[in-house]
């Protein structure tokens, strides 16, 4: 478990190394160079002049890759050029949005979908299994806005159980995780669609296996058999979406940020895309990426806890 | 009164009948084995006594066990029953197990579905259980960490853990070795003495049966033909399928004599290392010795029987010759043609070989007709016949394994699993090759079509000069198909001779442990 863990935990660290090295690069190619693409062609020679110094383009790419990652290790993104404040204020404000957003929507639809898809496996072919069947066709069918739209409408216009859109902050938790609710509803819905579809068929395939005929054989009931064998033998492929659904619903949550008005990642990395803000765009997509690398790692020891066979295995 | 009592049971699956007026009586201390072929409906009487048949059955006819009608009984009743009344031992060992729950959690499950004890006392339990059936092995352990013998051990734990009166088990030994079939159908005949179970054995080996059984059953297309205790039965076989299933069993071909020929496939010193994981993040990387130093020959025409048990590295020397792999040290050549060359099989020798695998089934494309599965070693070939050539050609392997012509417009499912193999032999013929190897290629059928497939064999050596290699686990096999026998373990070759020398007179300790392993058919007249 122990050399497991380390070998996962080495795999970690070389793909933030990869991926640093990737995002940076990806920048540097950019034709011109990142101080004339952030201004555009109109841009005054002096203007240009003073955002390659702050920027450090003079200095070898080397270097400022350095520069970059150790800076990042500090907590120092540098400074934004649109927004004059530094990256890491810009991220701090809003990673406090999005962070409780998709953890809060990611519980949302695990708590839909293990009991959506448990129960129509137990009852295959039922009019229960008919009916989560043809829900789950929907809720992966239909676009997540849309649930926004229809959720504002109902809850917020229609019986004012909770605002249309904005976050007040944390300082009154309770309303905080108020104002996130619909759009984790949202965000949940079609997630929860799918991993439900994936626990379903991954139970069924478990419930085929020969030991669960041999507990069948010991006398546990079918009911039984489902919970103590099948769940857990099926969760490895769950596992796998609900580490997916984490990194989607991390930056993916771009529209629901747009339809509640909320101060998410989402936005702020659209802001800075239109705004041509590479400082910003740079640091905020090696955020998302860390926190997909070790969202992935987490979901690894998971197996490893769920999975004897992994575990000795190097 | 018997223990379990089967009375004029019928069964039919989604309106396919399925049994028939089936009449078996199973006492305690007995042991009563059903027999006969695929299909037959053996394993369908033991889920019908457990009560876990496929959905869409319906049944009717009687199913008492000790005094108690199991198909008036509630689904609850019977979860009572299962596990307690009686225990169930199946044939994959390797999938029976729950891969993510400890052994002695297992064992301990099933006393703690019927009895009112608590956790601790029931794995305590667990642990004397595990120990009378040969296992030293912590409760801990996980399934995959045991070999296939040892994991059946675990499920028989697991079935007699709280002494059901009666054990039925469903082929508990064909996916064994043979050493360690013979040590499961001891230690199943120690706990019936001990416990005074009822067993009812199924299995379609009827050596096993000969051996083991105080009475057998003999089925077919879901009818029992004939029930008699095991000396009166062997002594007095009255059903013209029991005969034709004792006699497919044992079985015997007559090879045409060869005289002594030129080598055509020569290995020497072989060597195939296989990396294993990494011990440590900076050691070395260990390997493990799949073939270590395997020097053989076969001769023009000759047939050569290779022998030995699952992980001895047969496989690996499948491959090793026909130069799908690398090998780490030693050559391998055709009539002095290396068969591999650098990074690929050897072309020029490779057409001359050929191989037919266990699997019938899963060795073919399902989308491709029968024509283009027999044609596909033409690819090896620099000038692949066509049009009429290639005709003639498929006509003429598909008759020379018994196929017609109007086959080759079929697909594989169409096909039973003896025409199956037909079908991978013509492919391995239709470029007339010099070599063979038959990798466990009639393990996988019933004795009547594997004495068909035999016969076909036998014929094909009288009508050209074949030489092949046949690897199988079964010696009584090898010991009819054979000229000579190269007998195998932990990937070095321990003796090599005539088949009969081998046989009547083993030199080597493992030749001689498995020689005495194999169950022996019993010697019966055939005169009917």
């Amino acid at each position: 478990m122990i050399r497991y863990t380390f070998g996962r935990l080495s795999s970690l660290v070389i793909s933030l190394i990869v991926a640093s090295m990737v995002i940076f690069l990806v920048i540097e190619v950019i034709p011109g160079d990142p101080a004339s693409f952030m201004l555009g062609i109109n841009a005054r020679e002096d203007t240009l002049a003073a955002l390659r110094a702050e920027m450090g383009l003079d200095q070898p790419l080397v270097i400022r890759y350095f520069n970059w990652v150790l800076g990042m290790l500090q907590g120092d993104f540098g400074n934004s050029w649109t927004y004059k404040t530094p990256v890491a204020e810009l991220i701090n404000d809003r990673i406090w949005v999005s962070l409780p957003l998709a953890v809060y929507a990611l519980l949302l639809s695990t708590l839909i979908a293990f009991p959506a898809g448990i129960y129509a496996a137990s009852r295959r072919g039922s009019a229960g299994d008919v009916t989560i069947i043809g829900a789950t066709q929907l809720g992966v069918a239909l676009p997540n806005f849309w649930f926004a739209m229809i959720l504002v409408l109902i809850f917020a216009i229609k019986l004012r159980w909770f605002s249309a859109g904005g976050f007040p902050g944390w300082d009154d938790p309770l309303l905080a995780i108020k104002s996130l609710t619909l759009p984790a509803i949202a965000l949940a819905l079609p997630q929860a669609a799918i991993l439900a579809r994936v626990m379903r068929s991954s139970l069924l395939d478990m419930l085929g296996e020969d030991f669960i005929r041999t507990a069948r054989a010991k006398g546990l009931t079918r009911r039984q058999a489902l919970w103590r064998h099948a769940v857990r033998n099926a969760l490895i492929p769950v596992l796998t979406i609900i580490g997916l659904q984490f990194s989607f619903l991390l930056a993916g949550g771009i529209i629901i940020e747009q339809v509640f008005f909320l101060p998410g990642l989402g936005r702020l990395i659209f802001q800075s895309i239109s705004a041509r803000d590479l400082i910003v765009v740079e640091s905020v997509v090696m955020l998302l990426v860390f926190t997909v690398i070790v969202v992935n790692f987490a979901v690894d020891l998971a197996y490893a806890a769920v999975d004897p066979r992994l575990r000795s295995r190097a | 009164m018997s223990l379990l009592r089967i009375k004029e049971y019928s069964l039919a699956i989604n309106g396919t009948e399925i049994l028939h007026d089936v009449d078996i009586a199973v006492d305690a201390g007995q042991i009563v084995a059903i027999t006969g072929e695929s299909g037959s409906g053996k394993s369908m009487t033991a889920l019908s006594i457990m009560g876990l048949l496929p959905r869409g059955s319906v049944n009717r006819g009687q199913i008492m066990l000790d005094g108690v009608s199991l198909l008036d009984a509630s689904e609850a009743e019977l979860c009572d029953m299962r596990g307690n009344a009686v225990g169930m031992i199946f044939q994959e060992p390797m999938t029976a197990l729950n891969p993510v729950m400890t052994i002695g959690d297992q064992v301990a499950e099933t006393i703690l579905m019927h009895e009112k004890i608590s956790r601790h006392d029931a794995r305590a339990r667990a642990v004397k259980l595990i120990e009378r059936v040969g296992l030293k092995l912590a409760p801990t352990r996980y399934p995959h960490e045991l070999s296939g013998g040892q994991r059946q051990r675990v499920v028989i734990a697991m079935a007699i853990a709280v002494r059901p009166k009666l054990l039925i088990a469903d082929e508990p030994t064909t996916a064994l070795d043979v050493t360690t079939q013979a040590r499961i159908l001891e230690l199943l005949k120690g706990l019936v003495d001990e416990f005074d179970m009822g067993l009812l054995m199924i299995t379609h080996d009827l050596a096993v049966v000969a051996g083991m059984a105080d009475k057998i059953v003999v089925m077919q297309n879901g009818r029992i033909v004939e029930a008699a205790p095991t000396q009166t039965l062997l002594r007095d076989m009255q059903h013209p399928y029991t005969k034709a299933l004792f006699k497919a069993s044992g079985h015997k071909v007559t090879l045409p004599a060869r005289a002594d020929a030129p080598h055509l496939l020569y290995a020497k010193g072989v060597t195939r290392d296989y990396p294993l994981p990494r011990s440590g993040l900076f050691g070395a990387r260990p390997s493990f010795r799949a073939l270590n130093n395997v020097s053989f020959h076969i001769e023009h025409g000759e047939r050569v029987g290779l022998v030995g048990e699952s992980g001895c590295g047969k496989s690996t020397l499948t491959r090793a010759i026909l130069g799908l792999e690398p090998i780490q040290a030693g050559e391998i050549t055709l009539d002095g043609d290396p068969v591999f060359t650098g990074k690929k099989p050897n072309l020029t020798v490779r057409r001359r070989m050929q191989v037919v695998f266990q699997d019938p089934y899963s060795s073919f494309n399902p989308r491709h007709r029968v024509e283009r599965l027999i044609t596909e070693p033409f690819h090896l070939l620099e000038n692949p016949p066509t049009s009429a050539a290639r005709d003639a050609a498929i006509a003429a392997a598909l008759r020379d394994v018994g196929l017609s012509v109007s086959d080759k417009d079929k697909y594989i499912h169409e096909f039973s699993g003896g025409q199956r193999q037909r079908i991978a032999i013509a492919r391995a013929l239709i470029i007339e090759p010099e070599l063979i190897i038959f990798d466990e290629a009639v393990s996988a059928l019933d004795v009547s079509v594997r004495a068909q497939v035999l016969d076909l064999i036998a014929d094909l050596c009288k009508s050209r000069s074949l030489a092949y290699l046949f690897i199988s686990h079964d010696l009584s096999v090898v010991r009819t198909v054979a000229d000579r026998v190269l007998v195998m373990q932990a990937g070095q070759i321990v003796e090599h001779g005539a088949t009969e020398d081998i046989f009547l007179n083993p030199q080597h300790p493992y030749t001689q442990a498995l020689i005495a392993a194999a169950p022996q058919l019993p010697e019966i007249s055939h005169a009917s």
